[in-house]
Protein backbone atom coordinates (compact mmCIF):
# COMPACT_ATOMS: atom_id res chain seq x y z
CA UNK A 1 0.00 0.00 0.00
CA UNK A 2 1.35 3.61 -0.81
CA UNK A 3 1.80 5.88 1.94
CA UNK A 4 0.20 9.58 0.82
CA UNK A 5 2.92 12.14 2.83
CA UNK A 6 1.49 15.72 2.67
CA UNK A 7 4.10 18.68 3.27
CA UNK A 8 1.31 21.60 4.71
CA UNK A 9 1.91 24.49 6.83
CA UNK A 10 -0.67 26.92 6.46
CA UNK A 11 1.55 29.63 6.42
CA UNK A 12 3.81 30.44 3.13
CA UNK A 13 7.22 30.50 2.56
CA UNK A 14 8.26 28.32 5.66
CA UNK A 15 10.21 25.52 3.80
CA UNK A 16 7.20 23.33 2.80
CA UNK A 17 8.89 22.69 -0.68
CA UNK A 18 12.43 22.31 0.46
CA UNK A 19 11.09 19.18 2.51
CA UNK A 20 9.05 18.01 0.00
CA UNK A 21 11.89 17.87 -2.25
CA UNK A 22 14.14 16.46 0.64
CA UNK A 23 12.17 14.14 1.97
CA UNK A 24 10.95 12.47 -1.22
CA UNK A 25 14.82 12.57 -2.17
CA UNK A 26 15.43 10.74 1.31
CA UNK A 27 13.02 8.19 0.62
CA UNK A 28 13.75 7.48 -2.91
CA UNK A 29 17.62 6.88 -1.44
CA UNK A 30 16.29 4.38 0.68
CA UNK A 31 14.55 2.46 -1.79
CA UNK A 32 11.21 3.55 -1.94
CA UNK A 33 9.22 4.07 -5.02
CA UNK A 34 8.68 7.84 -4.31
CA UNK A 35 6.87 10.55 -6.68
CA UNK A 36 6.85 14.16 -5.23
CA UNK A 37 3.39 16.12 -6.66
CA UNK A 38 3.50 19.35 -6.73
CA UNK A 39 0.43 21.19 -5.77
CA UNK A 40 0.50 24.56 -5.70
CA UNK A 41 -1.10 25.25 -9.22
CA UNK A 42 0.33 28.42 -10.75
CA UNK A 43 3.07 28.93 -8.59
CA UNK A 44 5.03 25.74 -9.59
CA UNK A 45 8.42 25.97 -7.64
CA UNK A 46 8.68 22.37 -7.05
CA UNK A 47 10.57 21.64 -10.36
CA UNK A 48 13.15 24.44 -10.00
CA UNK A 49 14.23 23.21 -6.86
CA UNK A 50 14.61 19.76 -8.53
CA UNK A 51 16.67 20.72 -11.17
CA UNK A 52 14.19 18.98 -13.62
CA UNK A 53 12.09 22.81 -14.72
CA UNK A 54 13.40 22.41 -18.53
CA UNK A 55 11.87 19.43 -19.12
CA UNK A 56 8.39 19.75 -17.62
CA UNK A 57 5.67 19.03 -20.85
CA UNK A 58 2.74 17.91 -18.91
CA UNK A 59 2.03 19.01 -15.66
CA UNK A 60 -1.02 17.84 -12.88
CA UNK A 61 -3.69 19.28 -14.03
CA UNK A 62 -3.44 17.75 -17.82
CA UNK A 63 -3.57 14.67 -16.26
CA UNK A 64 -6.70 15.11 -14.50
CA UNK A 65 -8.33 16.73 -17.99
CA UNK A 66 -6.95 13.45 -19.18
CA UNK A 67 -5.04 15.69 -21.63
CA UNK A 68 -1.92 13.50 -20.86
CA UNK A 69 -1.41 10.06 -19.32
CA UNK A 70 0.57 9.54 -16.01
CA UNK A 71 3.06 8.39 -17.70
CA UNK A 72 3.82 11.00 -20.04
CA UNK A 73 3.78 13.67 -17.16
CA UNK A 74 5.73 12.29 -14.70
CA UNK A 75 9.39 13.18 -14.72
CA UNK A 76 12.04 10.72 -13.43
CA UNK A 77 14.85 12.44 -11.35
CA UNK A 78 18.20 12.34 -13.15
CA UNK A 79 20.52 11.72 -9.95
CA UNK A 80 18.13 9.92 -7.77
CA UNK A 81 16.61 5.91 -8.61
CA UNK A 82 13.18 5.23 -7.66
CA UNK A 83 12.59 9.58 -7.57
CA UNK A 84 9.73 11.17 -10.04
CA UNK A 85 7.82 14.47 -9.77
CA UNK A 86 4.73 15.40 -10.81
CA UNK A 87 5.06 18.96 -11.91
CA UNK A 88 1.78 21.70 -11.13
CA UNK A 89 0.90 23.79 -14.09
CA UNK A 90 1.97 26.97 -14.21
CA UNK A 91 -0.80 28.14 -16.62
CA UNK A 92 -4.05 27.50 -15.05
CA UNK A 93 -5.75 28.64 -12.37
CA UNK A 94 -6.52 26.63 -9.48
CA UNK A 95 -10.08 25.08 -10.21
CA UNK A 96 -8.60 23.11 -11.94
CA UNK A 97 -7.74 20.38 -9.91
CA UNK A 98 -11.02 18.57 -8.53
CA UNK A 99 -10.93 16.50 -5.38
CA UNK A 100 -12.57 13.53 -7.63
CA UNK A 101 -9.87 14.33 -10.50
CA UNK A 102 -7.15 14.13 -7.46
CA UNK A 103 -8.23 10.81 -6.51
CA UNK A 104 -8.33 9.50 -9.58
CA UNK A 105 -4.76 10.29 -9.85
CA UNK A 106 -3.52 9.31 -6.23
CA UNK A 107 -5.22 5.76 -6.94
CA UNK A 108 -3.36 5.25 -10.13
CA UNK A 109 0.06 6.17 -8.78
CA UNK A 110 -0.60 3.76 -5.56
CA UNK A 111 -0.59 1.24 -7.76
CA UNK A 112 3.22 1.47 -8.32
CA UNK A 113 4.80 3.65 -5.62
CA UNK A 114 5.80 3.36 -2.24
CA UNK A 115 5.52 6.84 -1.37
CA UNK A 116 3.44 9.27 -2.83
CA UNK A 117 4.38 13.41 -1.50
CA UNK A 118 1.98 16.42 -1.88
CA UNK A 119 3.90 19.37 -1.52
CA UNK A 120 1.00 21.63 -0.44
CA UNK A 121 0.22 25.37 -1.54
CA UNK A 122 0.06 28.01 1.69
CA UNK A 123 -2.85 28.76 3.16
CA UNK A 124 -5.73 26.51 4.46
CA UNK A 125 -8.33 27.09 1.49
CA UNK A 126 -9.17 25.08 -0.99
CA UNK A 127 -5.83 24.13 -2.45
CA UNK A 128 -4.24 23.50 0.99
CA UNK A 129 -7.18 21.34 1.55
CA UNK A 130 -7.44 19.63 -1.83
CA UNK A 131 -3.31 18.09 -1.27
CA UNK A 132 -3.95 17.11 2.81
CA UNK A 133 -7.48 15.31 1.64
CA UNK A 134 -6.08 11.79 0.98
CA UNK A 135 -2.98 12.23 3.22
CA UNK A 136 -2.26 9.22 5.64
CA UNK A 137 0.80 11.49 7.09
CA UNK A 138 0.80 14.85 7.67
CA UNK A 139 4.14 16.52 7.92
CA UNK A 140 3.17 20.09 9.43
CA UNK A 141 6.26 22.31 8.70
CA UNK A 142 6.70 25.27 11.34
CA UNK A 143 9.15 27.88 11.75
CA UNK A 144 10.02 28.79 15.32
CA UNK A 145 7.82 31.86 15.52
CA UNK A 146 4.04 32.46 17.01
CA UNK A 147 2.15 33.04 13.33
CA UNK A 148 3.86 29.89 11.67
CA UNK A 149 2.95 28.13 14.59
CA UNK A 150 -0.82 29.38 15.32
CA UNK A 151 -1.10 28.82 11.22
CA UNK A 152 0.38 24.57 11.69
CA UNK A 153 -2.38 24.51 14.82
CA UNK A 154 -5.30 25.90 12.17
CA UNK A 155 -3.76 23.67 9.60
CA UNK A 156 -4.07 20.17 12.38
CA UNK A 157 -7.50 21.21 12.87
CA UNK A 158 -8.50 20.93 9.52
CA UNK A 159 -6.81 17.34 8.97
CA UNK A 160 -8.70 16.31 11.72
CA UNK A 161 -11.88 17.36 10.59
CA UNK A 162 -11.64 17.36 6.68
CA UNK A 163 -9.30 15.16 5.82
CA UNK A 164 -10.95 11.95 3.95
CA UNK A 165 -9.56 9.76 6.83
CA UNK A 166 -11.98 11.94 8.88
CA UNK A 167 -14.76 12.30 6.80
CA UNK A 168 -14.56 8.10 7.05
CA UNK A 169 -13.79 8.42 10.44
CA UNK A 170 -10.71 6.10 9.86
CA UNK A 171 -7.43 5.98 11.83
CA UNK A 172 -6.39 9.77 11.98
CA UNK A 173 -3.76 11.21 10.03
CA UNK A 174 -0.59 10.91 11.53
CA UNK A 175 0.74 14.02 12.36
CA UNK A 176 4.52 15.06 12.66
CA UNK A 177 5.80 18.26 13.17
CA UNK A 178 9.10 18.94 11.01
CA UNK A 179 10.64 22.52 12.88
CA UNK A 180 12.33 24.22 9.81
CA UNK A 181 14.55 27.12 9.74
CA UNK A 182 15.33 26.95 13.20
CA UNK A 183 18.12 28.96 14.28
CA UNK A 184 19.61 28.53 18.15
CA UNK A 185 21.44 31.77 18.27
CA UNK A 186 17.79 33.86 18.20
CA UNK A 187 15.97 31.31 20.20
CA UNK A 188 18.99 31.97 23.22
CA UNK A 189 18.68 35.63 22.92
CA UNK A 190 14.57 35.24 22.78
CA UNK A 191 13.86 36.25 19.25
CA UNK A 192 12.69 32.83 18.24
CA UNK A 193 10.56 30.14 20.15
CA UNK A 194 12.35 27.10 20.95
CA UNK A 195 11.53 23.43 20.01
CA UNK A 196 9.85 23.05 23.47
CA UNK A 197 7.98 26.18 23.13
CA UNK A 198 6.79 24.86 19.70
CA UNK A 199 6.29 21.59 20.99
CA UNK A 200 4.50 22.36 23.63
CA UNK A 201 1.61 24.72 22.10
CA UNK A 202 0.79 21.87 18.84
CA UNK A 203 1.46 18.79 20.97
CA UNK A 204 2.28 16.60 18.36
CA UNK A 205 5.51 14.64 18.05
CA UNK A 206 8.60 16.15 16.50
CA UNK A 207 10.00 14.37 13.02
CA UNK A 208 12.90 16.74 12.77
CA UNK A 209 14.32 20.04 13.50
CA UNK A 210 16.24 21.45 10.11
CA UNK A 211 18.20 24.47 11.23
CA UNK A 212 18.57 27.67 8.88
CA UNK A 213 21.06 27.27 6.78
CA UNK A 214 23.10 28.97 3.79
CA UNK A 215 22.87 25.44 2.25
CA UNK A 216 19.45 25.60 1.26
CA UNK A 217 19.52 28.67 -0.79
CA UNK A 218 22.36 27.14 -2.38
CA UNK A 219 20.80 23.79 -3.34
CA UNK A 220 17.67 25.43 -4.43
CA UNK A 221 19.83 28.00 -6.69
CA UNK A 222 21.54 24.60 -8.31
CA UNK A 223 18.23 22.50 -8.51
CA UNK A 224 19.75 19.94 -5.85
CA UNK A 225 17.91 18.82 -2.93
CA UNK A 226 19.49 19.53 0.04
CA UNK A 227 19.42 16.61 1.66
CA UNK A 228 21.64 15.06 -1.08
CA UNK A 229 24.13 17.74 0.49
CA UNK A 230 25.65 14.93 2.68
CA UNK A 231 28.55 17.60 4.45
CA UNK A 232 25.44 20.08 5.29
CA UNK A 233 23.70 20.81 8.86
CA UNK A 234 20.38 21.14 6.86
CA UNK A 235 20.72 18.07 5.07
CA UNK A 236 22.24 16.13 7.54
CA UNK A 237 18.79 16.88 9.18
CA UNK A 238 16.62 16.06 6.53
CA UNK A 239 18.27 12.84 6.23
CA UNK A 240 17.63 11.99 9.73
CA UNK A 241 14.23 13.02 9.29
CA UNK A 242 13.57 10.65 6.83
CA UNK A 243 15.42 7.67 9.08
CA UNK A 244 12.72 9.04 12.04
CA UNK A 245 9.80 8.60 9.43
CA UNK A 246 10.82 4.99 8.35
CA UNK A 247 10.89 4.45 11.92
CA UNK A 248 14.57 4.88 12.96
CA UNK A 249 15.00 6.25 16.61
CA UNK A 250 17.69 8.68 16.35
CA UNK A 251 18.68 11.80 18.81
CA UNK A 252 17.74 15.28 17.58
CA UNK A 253 20.48 17.56 16.43
CA UNK A 254 21.25 20.75 15.34
CA UNK A 255 19.32 22.22 18.85
CA UNK A 256 22.30 24.50 20.12
CA UNK A 257 24.55 27.62 18.97
CA UNK A 258 27.82 26.51 19.08
CA UNK A 259 29.15 27.40 22.80
CA UNK A 260 31.21 30.26 23.00
CA UNK A 261 34.73 30.77 23.91
CA UNK A 262 35.15 31.94 27.46
CA UNK A 263 37.04 35.55 25.76
CA UNK A 264 33.33 35.98 23.37
CA UNK A 265 31.55 35.26 26.71
CA UNK A 266 34.02 37.82 28.59
CA UNK A 267 33.65 40.45 26.37
CA UNK A 268 30.41 40.64 25.96
CA UNK A 269 30.04 38.88 22.22
CA UNK A 270 26.54 38.36 20.63
CA UNK B 1 -32.57 23.50 55.18
CA UNK B 2 -32.45 20.03 57.04
CA UNK B 3 -35.81 19.80 57.78
CA UNK B 4 -37.16 19.36 54.70
CA UNK B 5 -39.55 16.38 54.58
CA UNK B 6 -39.02 15.03 51.35
CA UNK B 7 -37.21 16.63 48.06
CA UNK B 8 -38.90 15.99 44.17
CA UNK B 9 -36.85 14.05 41.54
CA UNK B 10 -37.29 13.17 37.97
CA UNK B 11 -36.95 9.37 37.43
CA UNK B 12 -36.96 6.63 34.71
CA UNK B 13 -38.99 4.07 35.51
CA UNK B 14 -39.46 0.78 33.11
CA UNK B 15 -43.05 -0.21 32.84
CA UNK B 16 -44.93 -2.35 30.53
CA UNK B 17 -47.90 -0.79 28.40
CA UNK B 18 -51.02 -2.95 27.83
CA UNK B 19 -52.37 -1.65 24.20
CA UNK B 20 -55.51 -2.72 24.14
CA UNK B 21 -57.62 -3.05 20.73
CA UNK B 22 -60.71 -3.73 21.63
CA UNK B 23 -62.86 -5.49 24.29
CA UNK B 24 -64.29 -8.42 24.44
CA UNK B 25 -63.91 -9.98 27.71
CA UNK B 26 -63.46 -13.67 26.66
CA UNK B 27 -60.59 -13.46 24.57
CA UNK B 28 -58.82 -10.71 26.67
CA UNK B 29 -58.78 -13.13 29.66
CA UNK B 30 -57.42 -15.62 27.22
CA UNK B 31 -55.01 -13.88 25.61
CA UNK B 32 -53.35 -12.09 28.57
CA UNK B 33 -53.35 -15.83 30.05
CA UNK B 34 -51.12 -16.84 27.05
CA UNK B 35 -48.90 -13.87 27.08
CA UNK B 36 -48.73 -14.30 31.01
CA UNK B 37 -47.32 -17.74 31.03
CA UNK B 38 -44.67 -17.11 28.50
CA UNK B 39 -43.18 -15.43 31.04
CA UNK B 40 -44.04 -15.39 34.34
CA UNK B 41 -41.27 -14.09 36.43
CA UNK B 42 -41.66 -11.44 34.15
CA UNK B 43 -45.25 -10.64 35.15
CA UNK B 44 -45.13 -11.37 38.59
CA UNK B 45 -46.37 -8.13 40.12
CA UNK B 46 -44.92 -6.10 37.51
CA UNK B 47 -46.92 -2.43 37.35
CA UNK B 48 -49.06 -1.85 33.65
CA UNK B 49 -49.88 1.26 32.05
CA UNK B 50 -53.27 0.39 30.38
CA UNK B 51 -53.67 2.67 26.96
CA UNK B 52 -56.64 3.11 24.91
CA UNK B 53 -54.96 4.88 21.92
CA UNK B 54 -55.56 2.34 19.63
CA UNK B 55 -59.02 1.88 20.66
CA UNK B 56 -62.46 2.35 18.47
CA UNK B 57 -63.65 5.12 19.46
CA UNK B 58 -67.31 3.42 20.12
CA UNK B 59 -66.14 0.90 22.18
CA UNK B 60 -67.58 1.00 25.82
CA UNK B 61 -65.16 -1.18 27.95
CA UNK B 62 -66.33 -2.35 31.69
CA UNK B 63 -62.90 -0.73 33.11
CA UNK B 64 -63.70 -2.32 36.89
CA UNK B 65 -63.69 -5.69 35.02
CA UNK B 66 -60.81 -5.30 32.89
CA UNK B 67 -58.69 -4.40 35.84
CA UNK B 68 -59.87 -7.36 38.13
CA UNK B 69 -58.71 -9.32 34.88
CA UNK B 70 -55.74 -8.00 35.31
CA UNK B 71 -55.06 -8.58 39.07
CA UNK B 72 -55.79 -12.02 38.67
CA UNK B 73 -52.83 -12.46 37.05
CA UNK B 74 -50.64 -10.22 39.20
CA UNK B 75 -50.47 -7.35 37.23
CA UNK B 76 -50.25 -4.05 38.90
CA UNK B 77 -52.65 -1.51 36.78
CA UNK B 78 -51.03 2.15 37.46
CA UNK B 79 -52.83 4.24 35.08
CA UNK B 80 -54.67 4.59 32.00
CA UNK B 81 -53.21 6.33 28.97
CA UNK B 82 -55.13 8.22 26.37
CA UNK B 83 -58.33 7.88 27.86
CA UNK B 84 -61.47 9.42 25.14
CA UNK B 85 -63.35 12.68 26.79
CA UNK B 86 -66.99 10.30 26.96
CA UNK B 87 -64.97 7.28 28.99
CA UNK B 88 -63.36 10.02 31.54
CA UNK B 89 -65.70 10.07 34.23
CA UNK B 90 -65.89 6.12 34.15
CA UNK B 91 -62.19 6.11 34.44
CA UNK B 92 -61.48 8.33 37.07
CA UNK B 93 -63.71 6.19 39.09
CA UNK B 94 -61.11 3.45 38.70
CA UNK B 95 -58.66 5.79 41.19
CA UNK B 96 -55.95 4.95 38.82
CA UNK B 97 -54.24 7.69 36.85
CA UNK B 98 -54.83 9.01 34.30
CA UNK B 99 -51.91 10.27 31.62
CA UNK B 100 -52.43 11.63 28.18
CA UNK B 101 -51.10 9.89 24.83
CA UNK B 102 -48.01 9.66 23.43
CA UNK B 103 -48.42 12.90 21.15
CA UNK B 104 -50.75 11.26 18.44
CA UNK B 105 -54.30 11.98 18.27
CA UNK B 106 -56.76 9.75 20.07
CA UNK B 107 -59.14 9.14 17.20
CA UNK B 108 -58.45 5.76 15.83
CA UNK B 109 -57.76 4.69 12.07
CA UNK B 110 -60.09 3.10 9.72
CA UNK B 111 -57.74 0.31 9.14
CA UNK B 112 -57.52 -0.41 13.30
CA UNK B 113 -60.97 -0.44 13.48
CA UNK B 114 -61.97 -3.31 10.52
CA UNK B 115 -59.34 -5.28 12.02
CA UNK B 116 -60.51 -8.71 12.38
CA UNK B 117 -58.62 -10.60 14.79
CA UNK B 118 -58.96 -9.81 18.20
CA UNK B 119 -55.54 -9.12 19.89
CA UNK B 120 -53.95 -8.11 23.09
CA UNK B 121 -50.53 -6.58 22.40
CA UNK B 122 -48.13 -6.42 25.72
CA UNK B 123 -44.85 -4.67 25.16
CA UNK B 124 -42.52 -3.44 27.19
CA UNK B 125 -41.99 0.08 26.72
CA UNK B 126 -38.47 1.86 28.26
CA UNK B 127 -39.92 5.05 28.99
CA UNK B 128 -36.82 7.28 29.04
CA UNK B 129 -37.25 10.33 30.65
CA UNK B 130 -33.57 12.40 30.23
CA UNK B 131 -32.56 12.97 33.41
CA UNK B 132 -29.40 14.37 32.83
CA UNK B 133 -27.68 14.59 29.20
CA UNK B 134 -24.73 12.79 29.14
CA UNK B 135 -21.09 14.90 28.81
CA UNK B 136 -19.39 15.53 25.80
CA UNK B 137 -15.97 14.09 26.01
CA UNK B 138 -13.25 15.46 23.41
CA UNK B 139 -10.07 13.28 23.39
CA UNK B 140 -7.92 15.06 20.71
CA UNK B 141 -6.69 18.70 21.23
CA UNK B 142 -9.11 21.33 20.27
CA UNK B 143 -7.49 23.59 17.18
CA UNK B 144 -7.54 27.23 15.84
CA UNK B 145 -10.09 27.78 14.30
CA UNK B 146 -12.33 25.37 15.93
CA UNK B 147 -15.18 24.97 17.88
CA UNK B 148 -16.68 22.59 20.35
CA UNK B 149 -20.47 23.05 22.08
CA UNK B 150 -21.82 20.79 24.37
CA UNK B 151 -25.56 21.47 24.53
CA UNK B 152 -27.37 21.24 27.25
CA UNK B 153 -24.55 19.22 30.01
CA UNK B 154 -20.66 19.58 29.99
CA UNK B 155 -17.87 19.87 28.07
CA UNK B 156 -14.59 17.82 29.15
CA UNK B 157 -11.71 17.78 27.10
CA UNK B 158 -8.76 15.19 27.93
CA UNK B 159 -6.27 17.62 25.79
CA UNK B 160 -5.71 21.23 25.19
CA UNK B 161 -7.42 23.79 23.18
CA UNK B 162 -5.37 25.71 21.42
CA UNK B 163 -5.02 29.27 20.87
CA UNK B 164 -7.91 30.67 18.24
CA UNK B 165 -10.05 27.51 19.31
CA UNK B 166 -13.53 28.00 21.40
CA UNK B 167 -14.92 26.00 23.65
CA UNK B 168 -18.76 25.97 24.95
CA UNK B 169 -20.80 24.48 27.11
CA UNK B 170 -24.51 24.88 28.66
CA UNK B 171 -22.66 23.32 31.94
CA UNK B 172 -19.38 23.05 33.09
CA UNK B 173 -16.29 23.00 31.28
CA UNK B 174 -13.19 20.92 32.49
CA UNK B 175 -9.89 20.81 30.61
CA UNK B 176 -6.81 18.59 31.65
CA UNK B 177 -4.49 20.51 29.13
CA UNK B 178 -3.73 23.88 28.89
CA UNK B 179 -6.77 26.13 27.73
CA UNK B 180 -5.03 28.71 25.63
CA UNK B 181 -8.25 29.98 23.60
CA UNK B 182 -11.63 30.39 24.35
CA UNK B 183 -13.94 28.85 27.19
CA UNK B 184 -17.82 29.77 27.89
CA UNK B 185 -19.27 27.94 30.42
CA UNK B 186 -23.27 27.67 31.08
CA UNK B 187 -23.77 29.70 27.85
CA UNK B 188 -27.48 29.99 28.09
CA UNK B 189 -27.06 31.74 31.90
CA UNK B 190 -26.58 29.15 34.60
CA UNK B 191 -25.22 30.79 36.83
CA UNK B 192 -23.58 27.73 38.92
CA UNK B 193 -21.24 26.39 35.73
CA UNK B 194 -17.97 26.16 36.67
CA UNK B 195 -14.70 26.20 34.26
CA UNK B 196 -12.17 23.53 35.57
CA UNK B 197 -8.79 23.97 33.67
CA UNK B 198 -5.42 22.38 34.44
CA UNK B 199 -3.14 25.29 32.91
CA UNK B 200 -4.81 28.56 32.63
CA UNK B 201 -3.38 30.70 29.83
CA UNK B 202 -6.69 31.68 27.98
CA UNK B 203 -7.35 34.21 25.41
CA UNK B 204 -11.31 34.56 27.17
CA UNK B 205 -13.22 32.57 30.28
CA UNK B 206 -16.68 33.47 30.41
CA UNK B 207 -19.56 32.11 32.77
CA UNK B 208 -23.28 32.28 31.64
CA UNK B 209 -22.25 35.79 29.78
CA UNK B 210 -20.10 37.32 32.66
CA UNK B 211 -16.47 37.36 31.52
CA UNK B 212 -12.86 37.94 31.81
CA UNK B 213 -9.95 38.87 29.49
CA UNK B 214 -6.56 37.19 29.08
CA UNK B 215 -4.76 40.71 30.44
CA UNK B 216 -6.98 40.45 33.74
CA UNK B 217 -6.24 36.69 33.72
CA UNK B 218 -2.60 36.97 34.14
CA UNK B 219 -2.44 38.29 37.29
CA UNK B 220 -4.65 35.09 38.62
CA UNK B 221 -3.69 32.32 38.71
CA UNK B 222 -1.76 32.15 35.01
CA UNK B 223 0.03 29.52 34.07
CA UNK B 224 -1.50 27.28 37.02
CA UNK B 225 -4.54 24.69 37.50
CA UNK B 226 -7.85 26.83 38.49
CA UNK B 227 -11.50 26.92 39.08
CA UNK B 228 -13.44 29.54 37.76
CA UNK B 229 -17.26 30.54 38.92
CA UNK B 230 -19.50 33.22 39.45
CA UNK B 231 -19.74 34.82 42.95
CA UNK B 232 -22.44 37.23 42.30
CA UNK B 233 -22.23 38.41 38.87
CA UNK B 234 -18.33 38.82 39.04
CA UNK B 235 -15.63 35.74 37.97
CA UNK B 236 -13.92 34.19 40.63
CA UNK B 237 -10.30 32.51 39.61
CA UNK B 238 -9.75 29.57 42.14
CA UNK B 239 -7.18 27.43 43.25
CA UNK B 240 -8.31 24.11 42.23
N1 LIG C 1 16.37 25.51 6.57
C1 LIG C 1 16.41 26.63 5.82
N2 LIG C 1 17.42 27.50 5.94
C2 LIG C 1 17.47 28.61 5.19
N3 LIG C 1 16.56 28.93 4.28
C3 LIG C 1 15.51 28.11 4.10
C4 LIG C 1 15.38 26.93 4.86
N4 LIG C 1 14.24 26.30 4.48
C5 LIG C 1 13.68 27.07 3.51
N5 LIG C 1 14.44 28.16 3.29
C6 LIG C 1 14.17 29.23 2.33
O1 LIG C 1 12.87 29.75 2.56
C7 LIG C 1 12.26 30.10 1.35
C8 LIG C 1 10.93 29.40 1.23
O2 LIG C 1 11.15 28.01 1.13
P1 LIG C 1 10.12 27.06 0.37
O3 LIG C 1 9.87 27.53 -0.98
O4 LIG C 1 10.58 25.67 0.57
O5 LIG C 1 8.85 27.35 1.28
P2 LIG C 1 7.34 26.97 0.97
O6 LIG C 1 6.74 26.72 2.29
O7 LIG C 1 7.27 25.91 -0.04
O8 LIG C 1 6.79 28.33 0.34
P3 LIG C 1 5.34 28.52 -0.34
O9 LIG C 1 4.39 28.64 0.80
O10 LIG C 1 5.50 29.79 -1.09
O11 LIG C 1 5.10 27.33 -1.19
C9 LIG C 1 13.21 29.72 0.25
O12 LIG C 1 13.92 30.87 -0.15
C10 LIG C 1 14.14 28.73 0.89
O13 LIG C 1 15.43 28.74 0.33
MG1 LIG D 1 6.11 25.77 -1.89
Amino acid sequence: MAKIIVVTSGKGGVGKTTTSAAIGTGLALSGFKTVVIDFDVGLRNLDLIMGCERRVVYDFVNVIKQEATLNQALIKDKRTDNLFILPASQTRDKDALTQEGVGIVLDELAETFDYIICDSPAGIEKGAQMALYFADVAIVTTNPEVSSVRDSDRILGILQSKSRRAEKADEPVQEHLLLTRYNPARVDAGEMLSVSDVEDILAIPLLGVIPESEAVLKASNSGTPVILDNASDAGQAYDDAVQRLLGKELEHRFLHAPKKGFFQRFLGGK
Amino acid sequence: MNDACFQLKGSAVSIIVLELYQFSDASFTEQLRDKVQQAPQFFQQSPVVISLEKMPADHSPDFVARLEICRTFHLQPLALRAVPVHLLDAARETGLAIIPATGRSSTPLETERDAPQAEVIVKKVVEEKQVRKPSKVITRPVRSGQQVYAEGGDLIVLSQVSEGAEVLADGDIHIYGTLRGRALAGVKGDTDANIFCHTLSAELVAIAGNFILSDALRKQRWQQSAHIHLDGDSLHVAEL
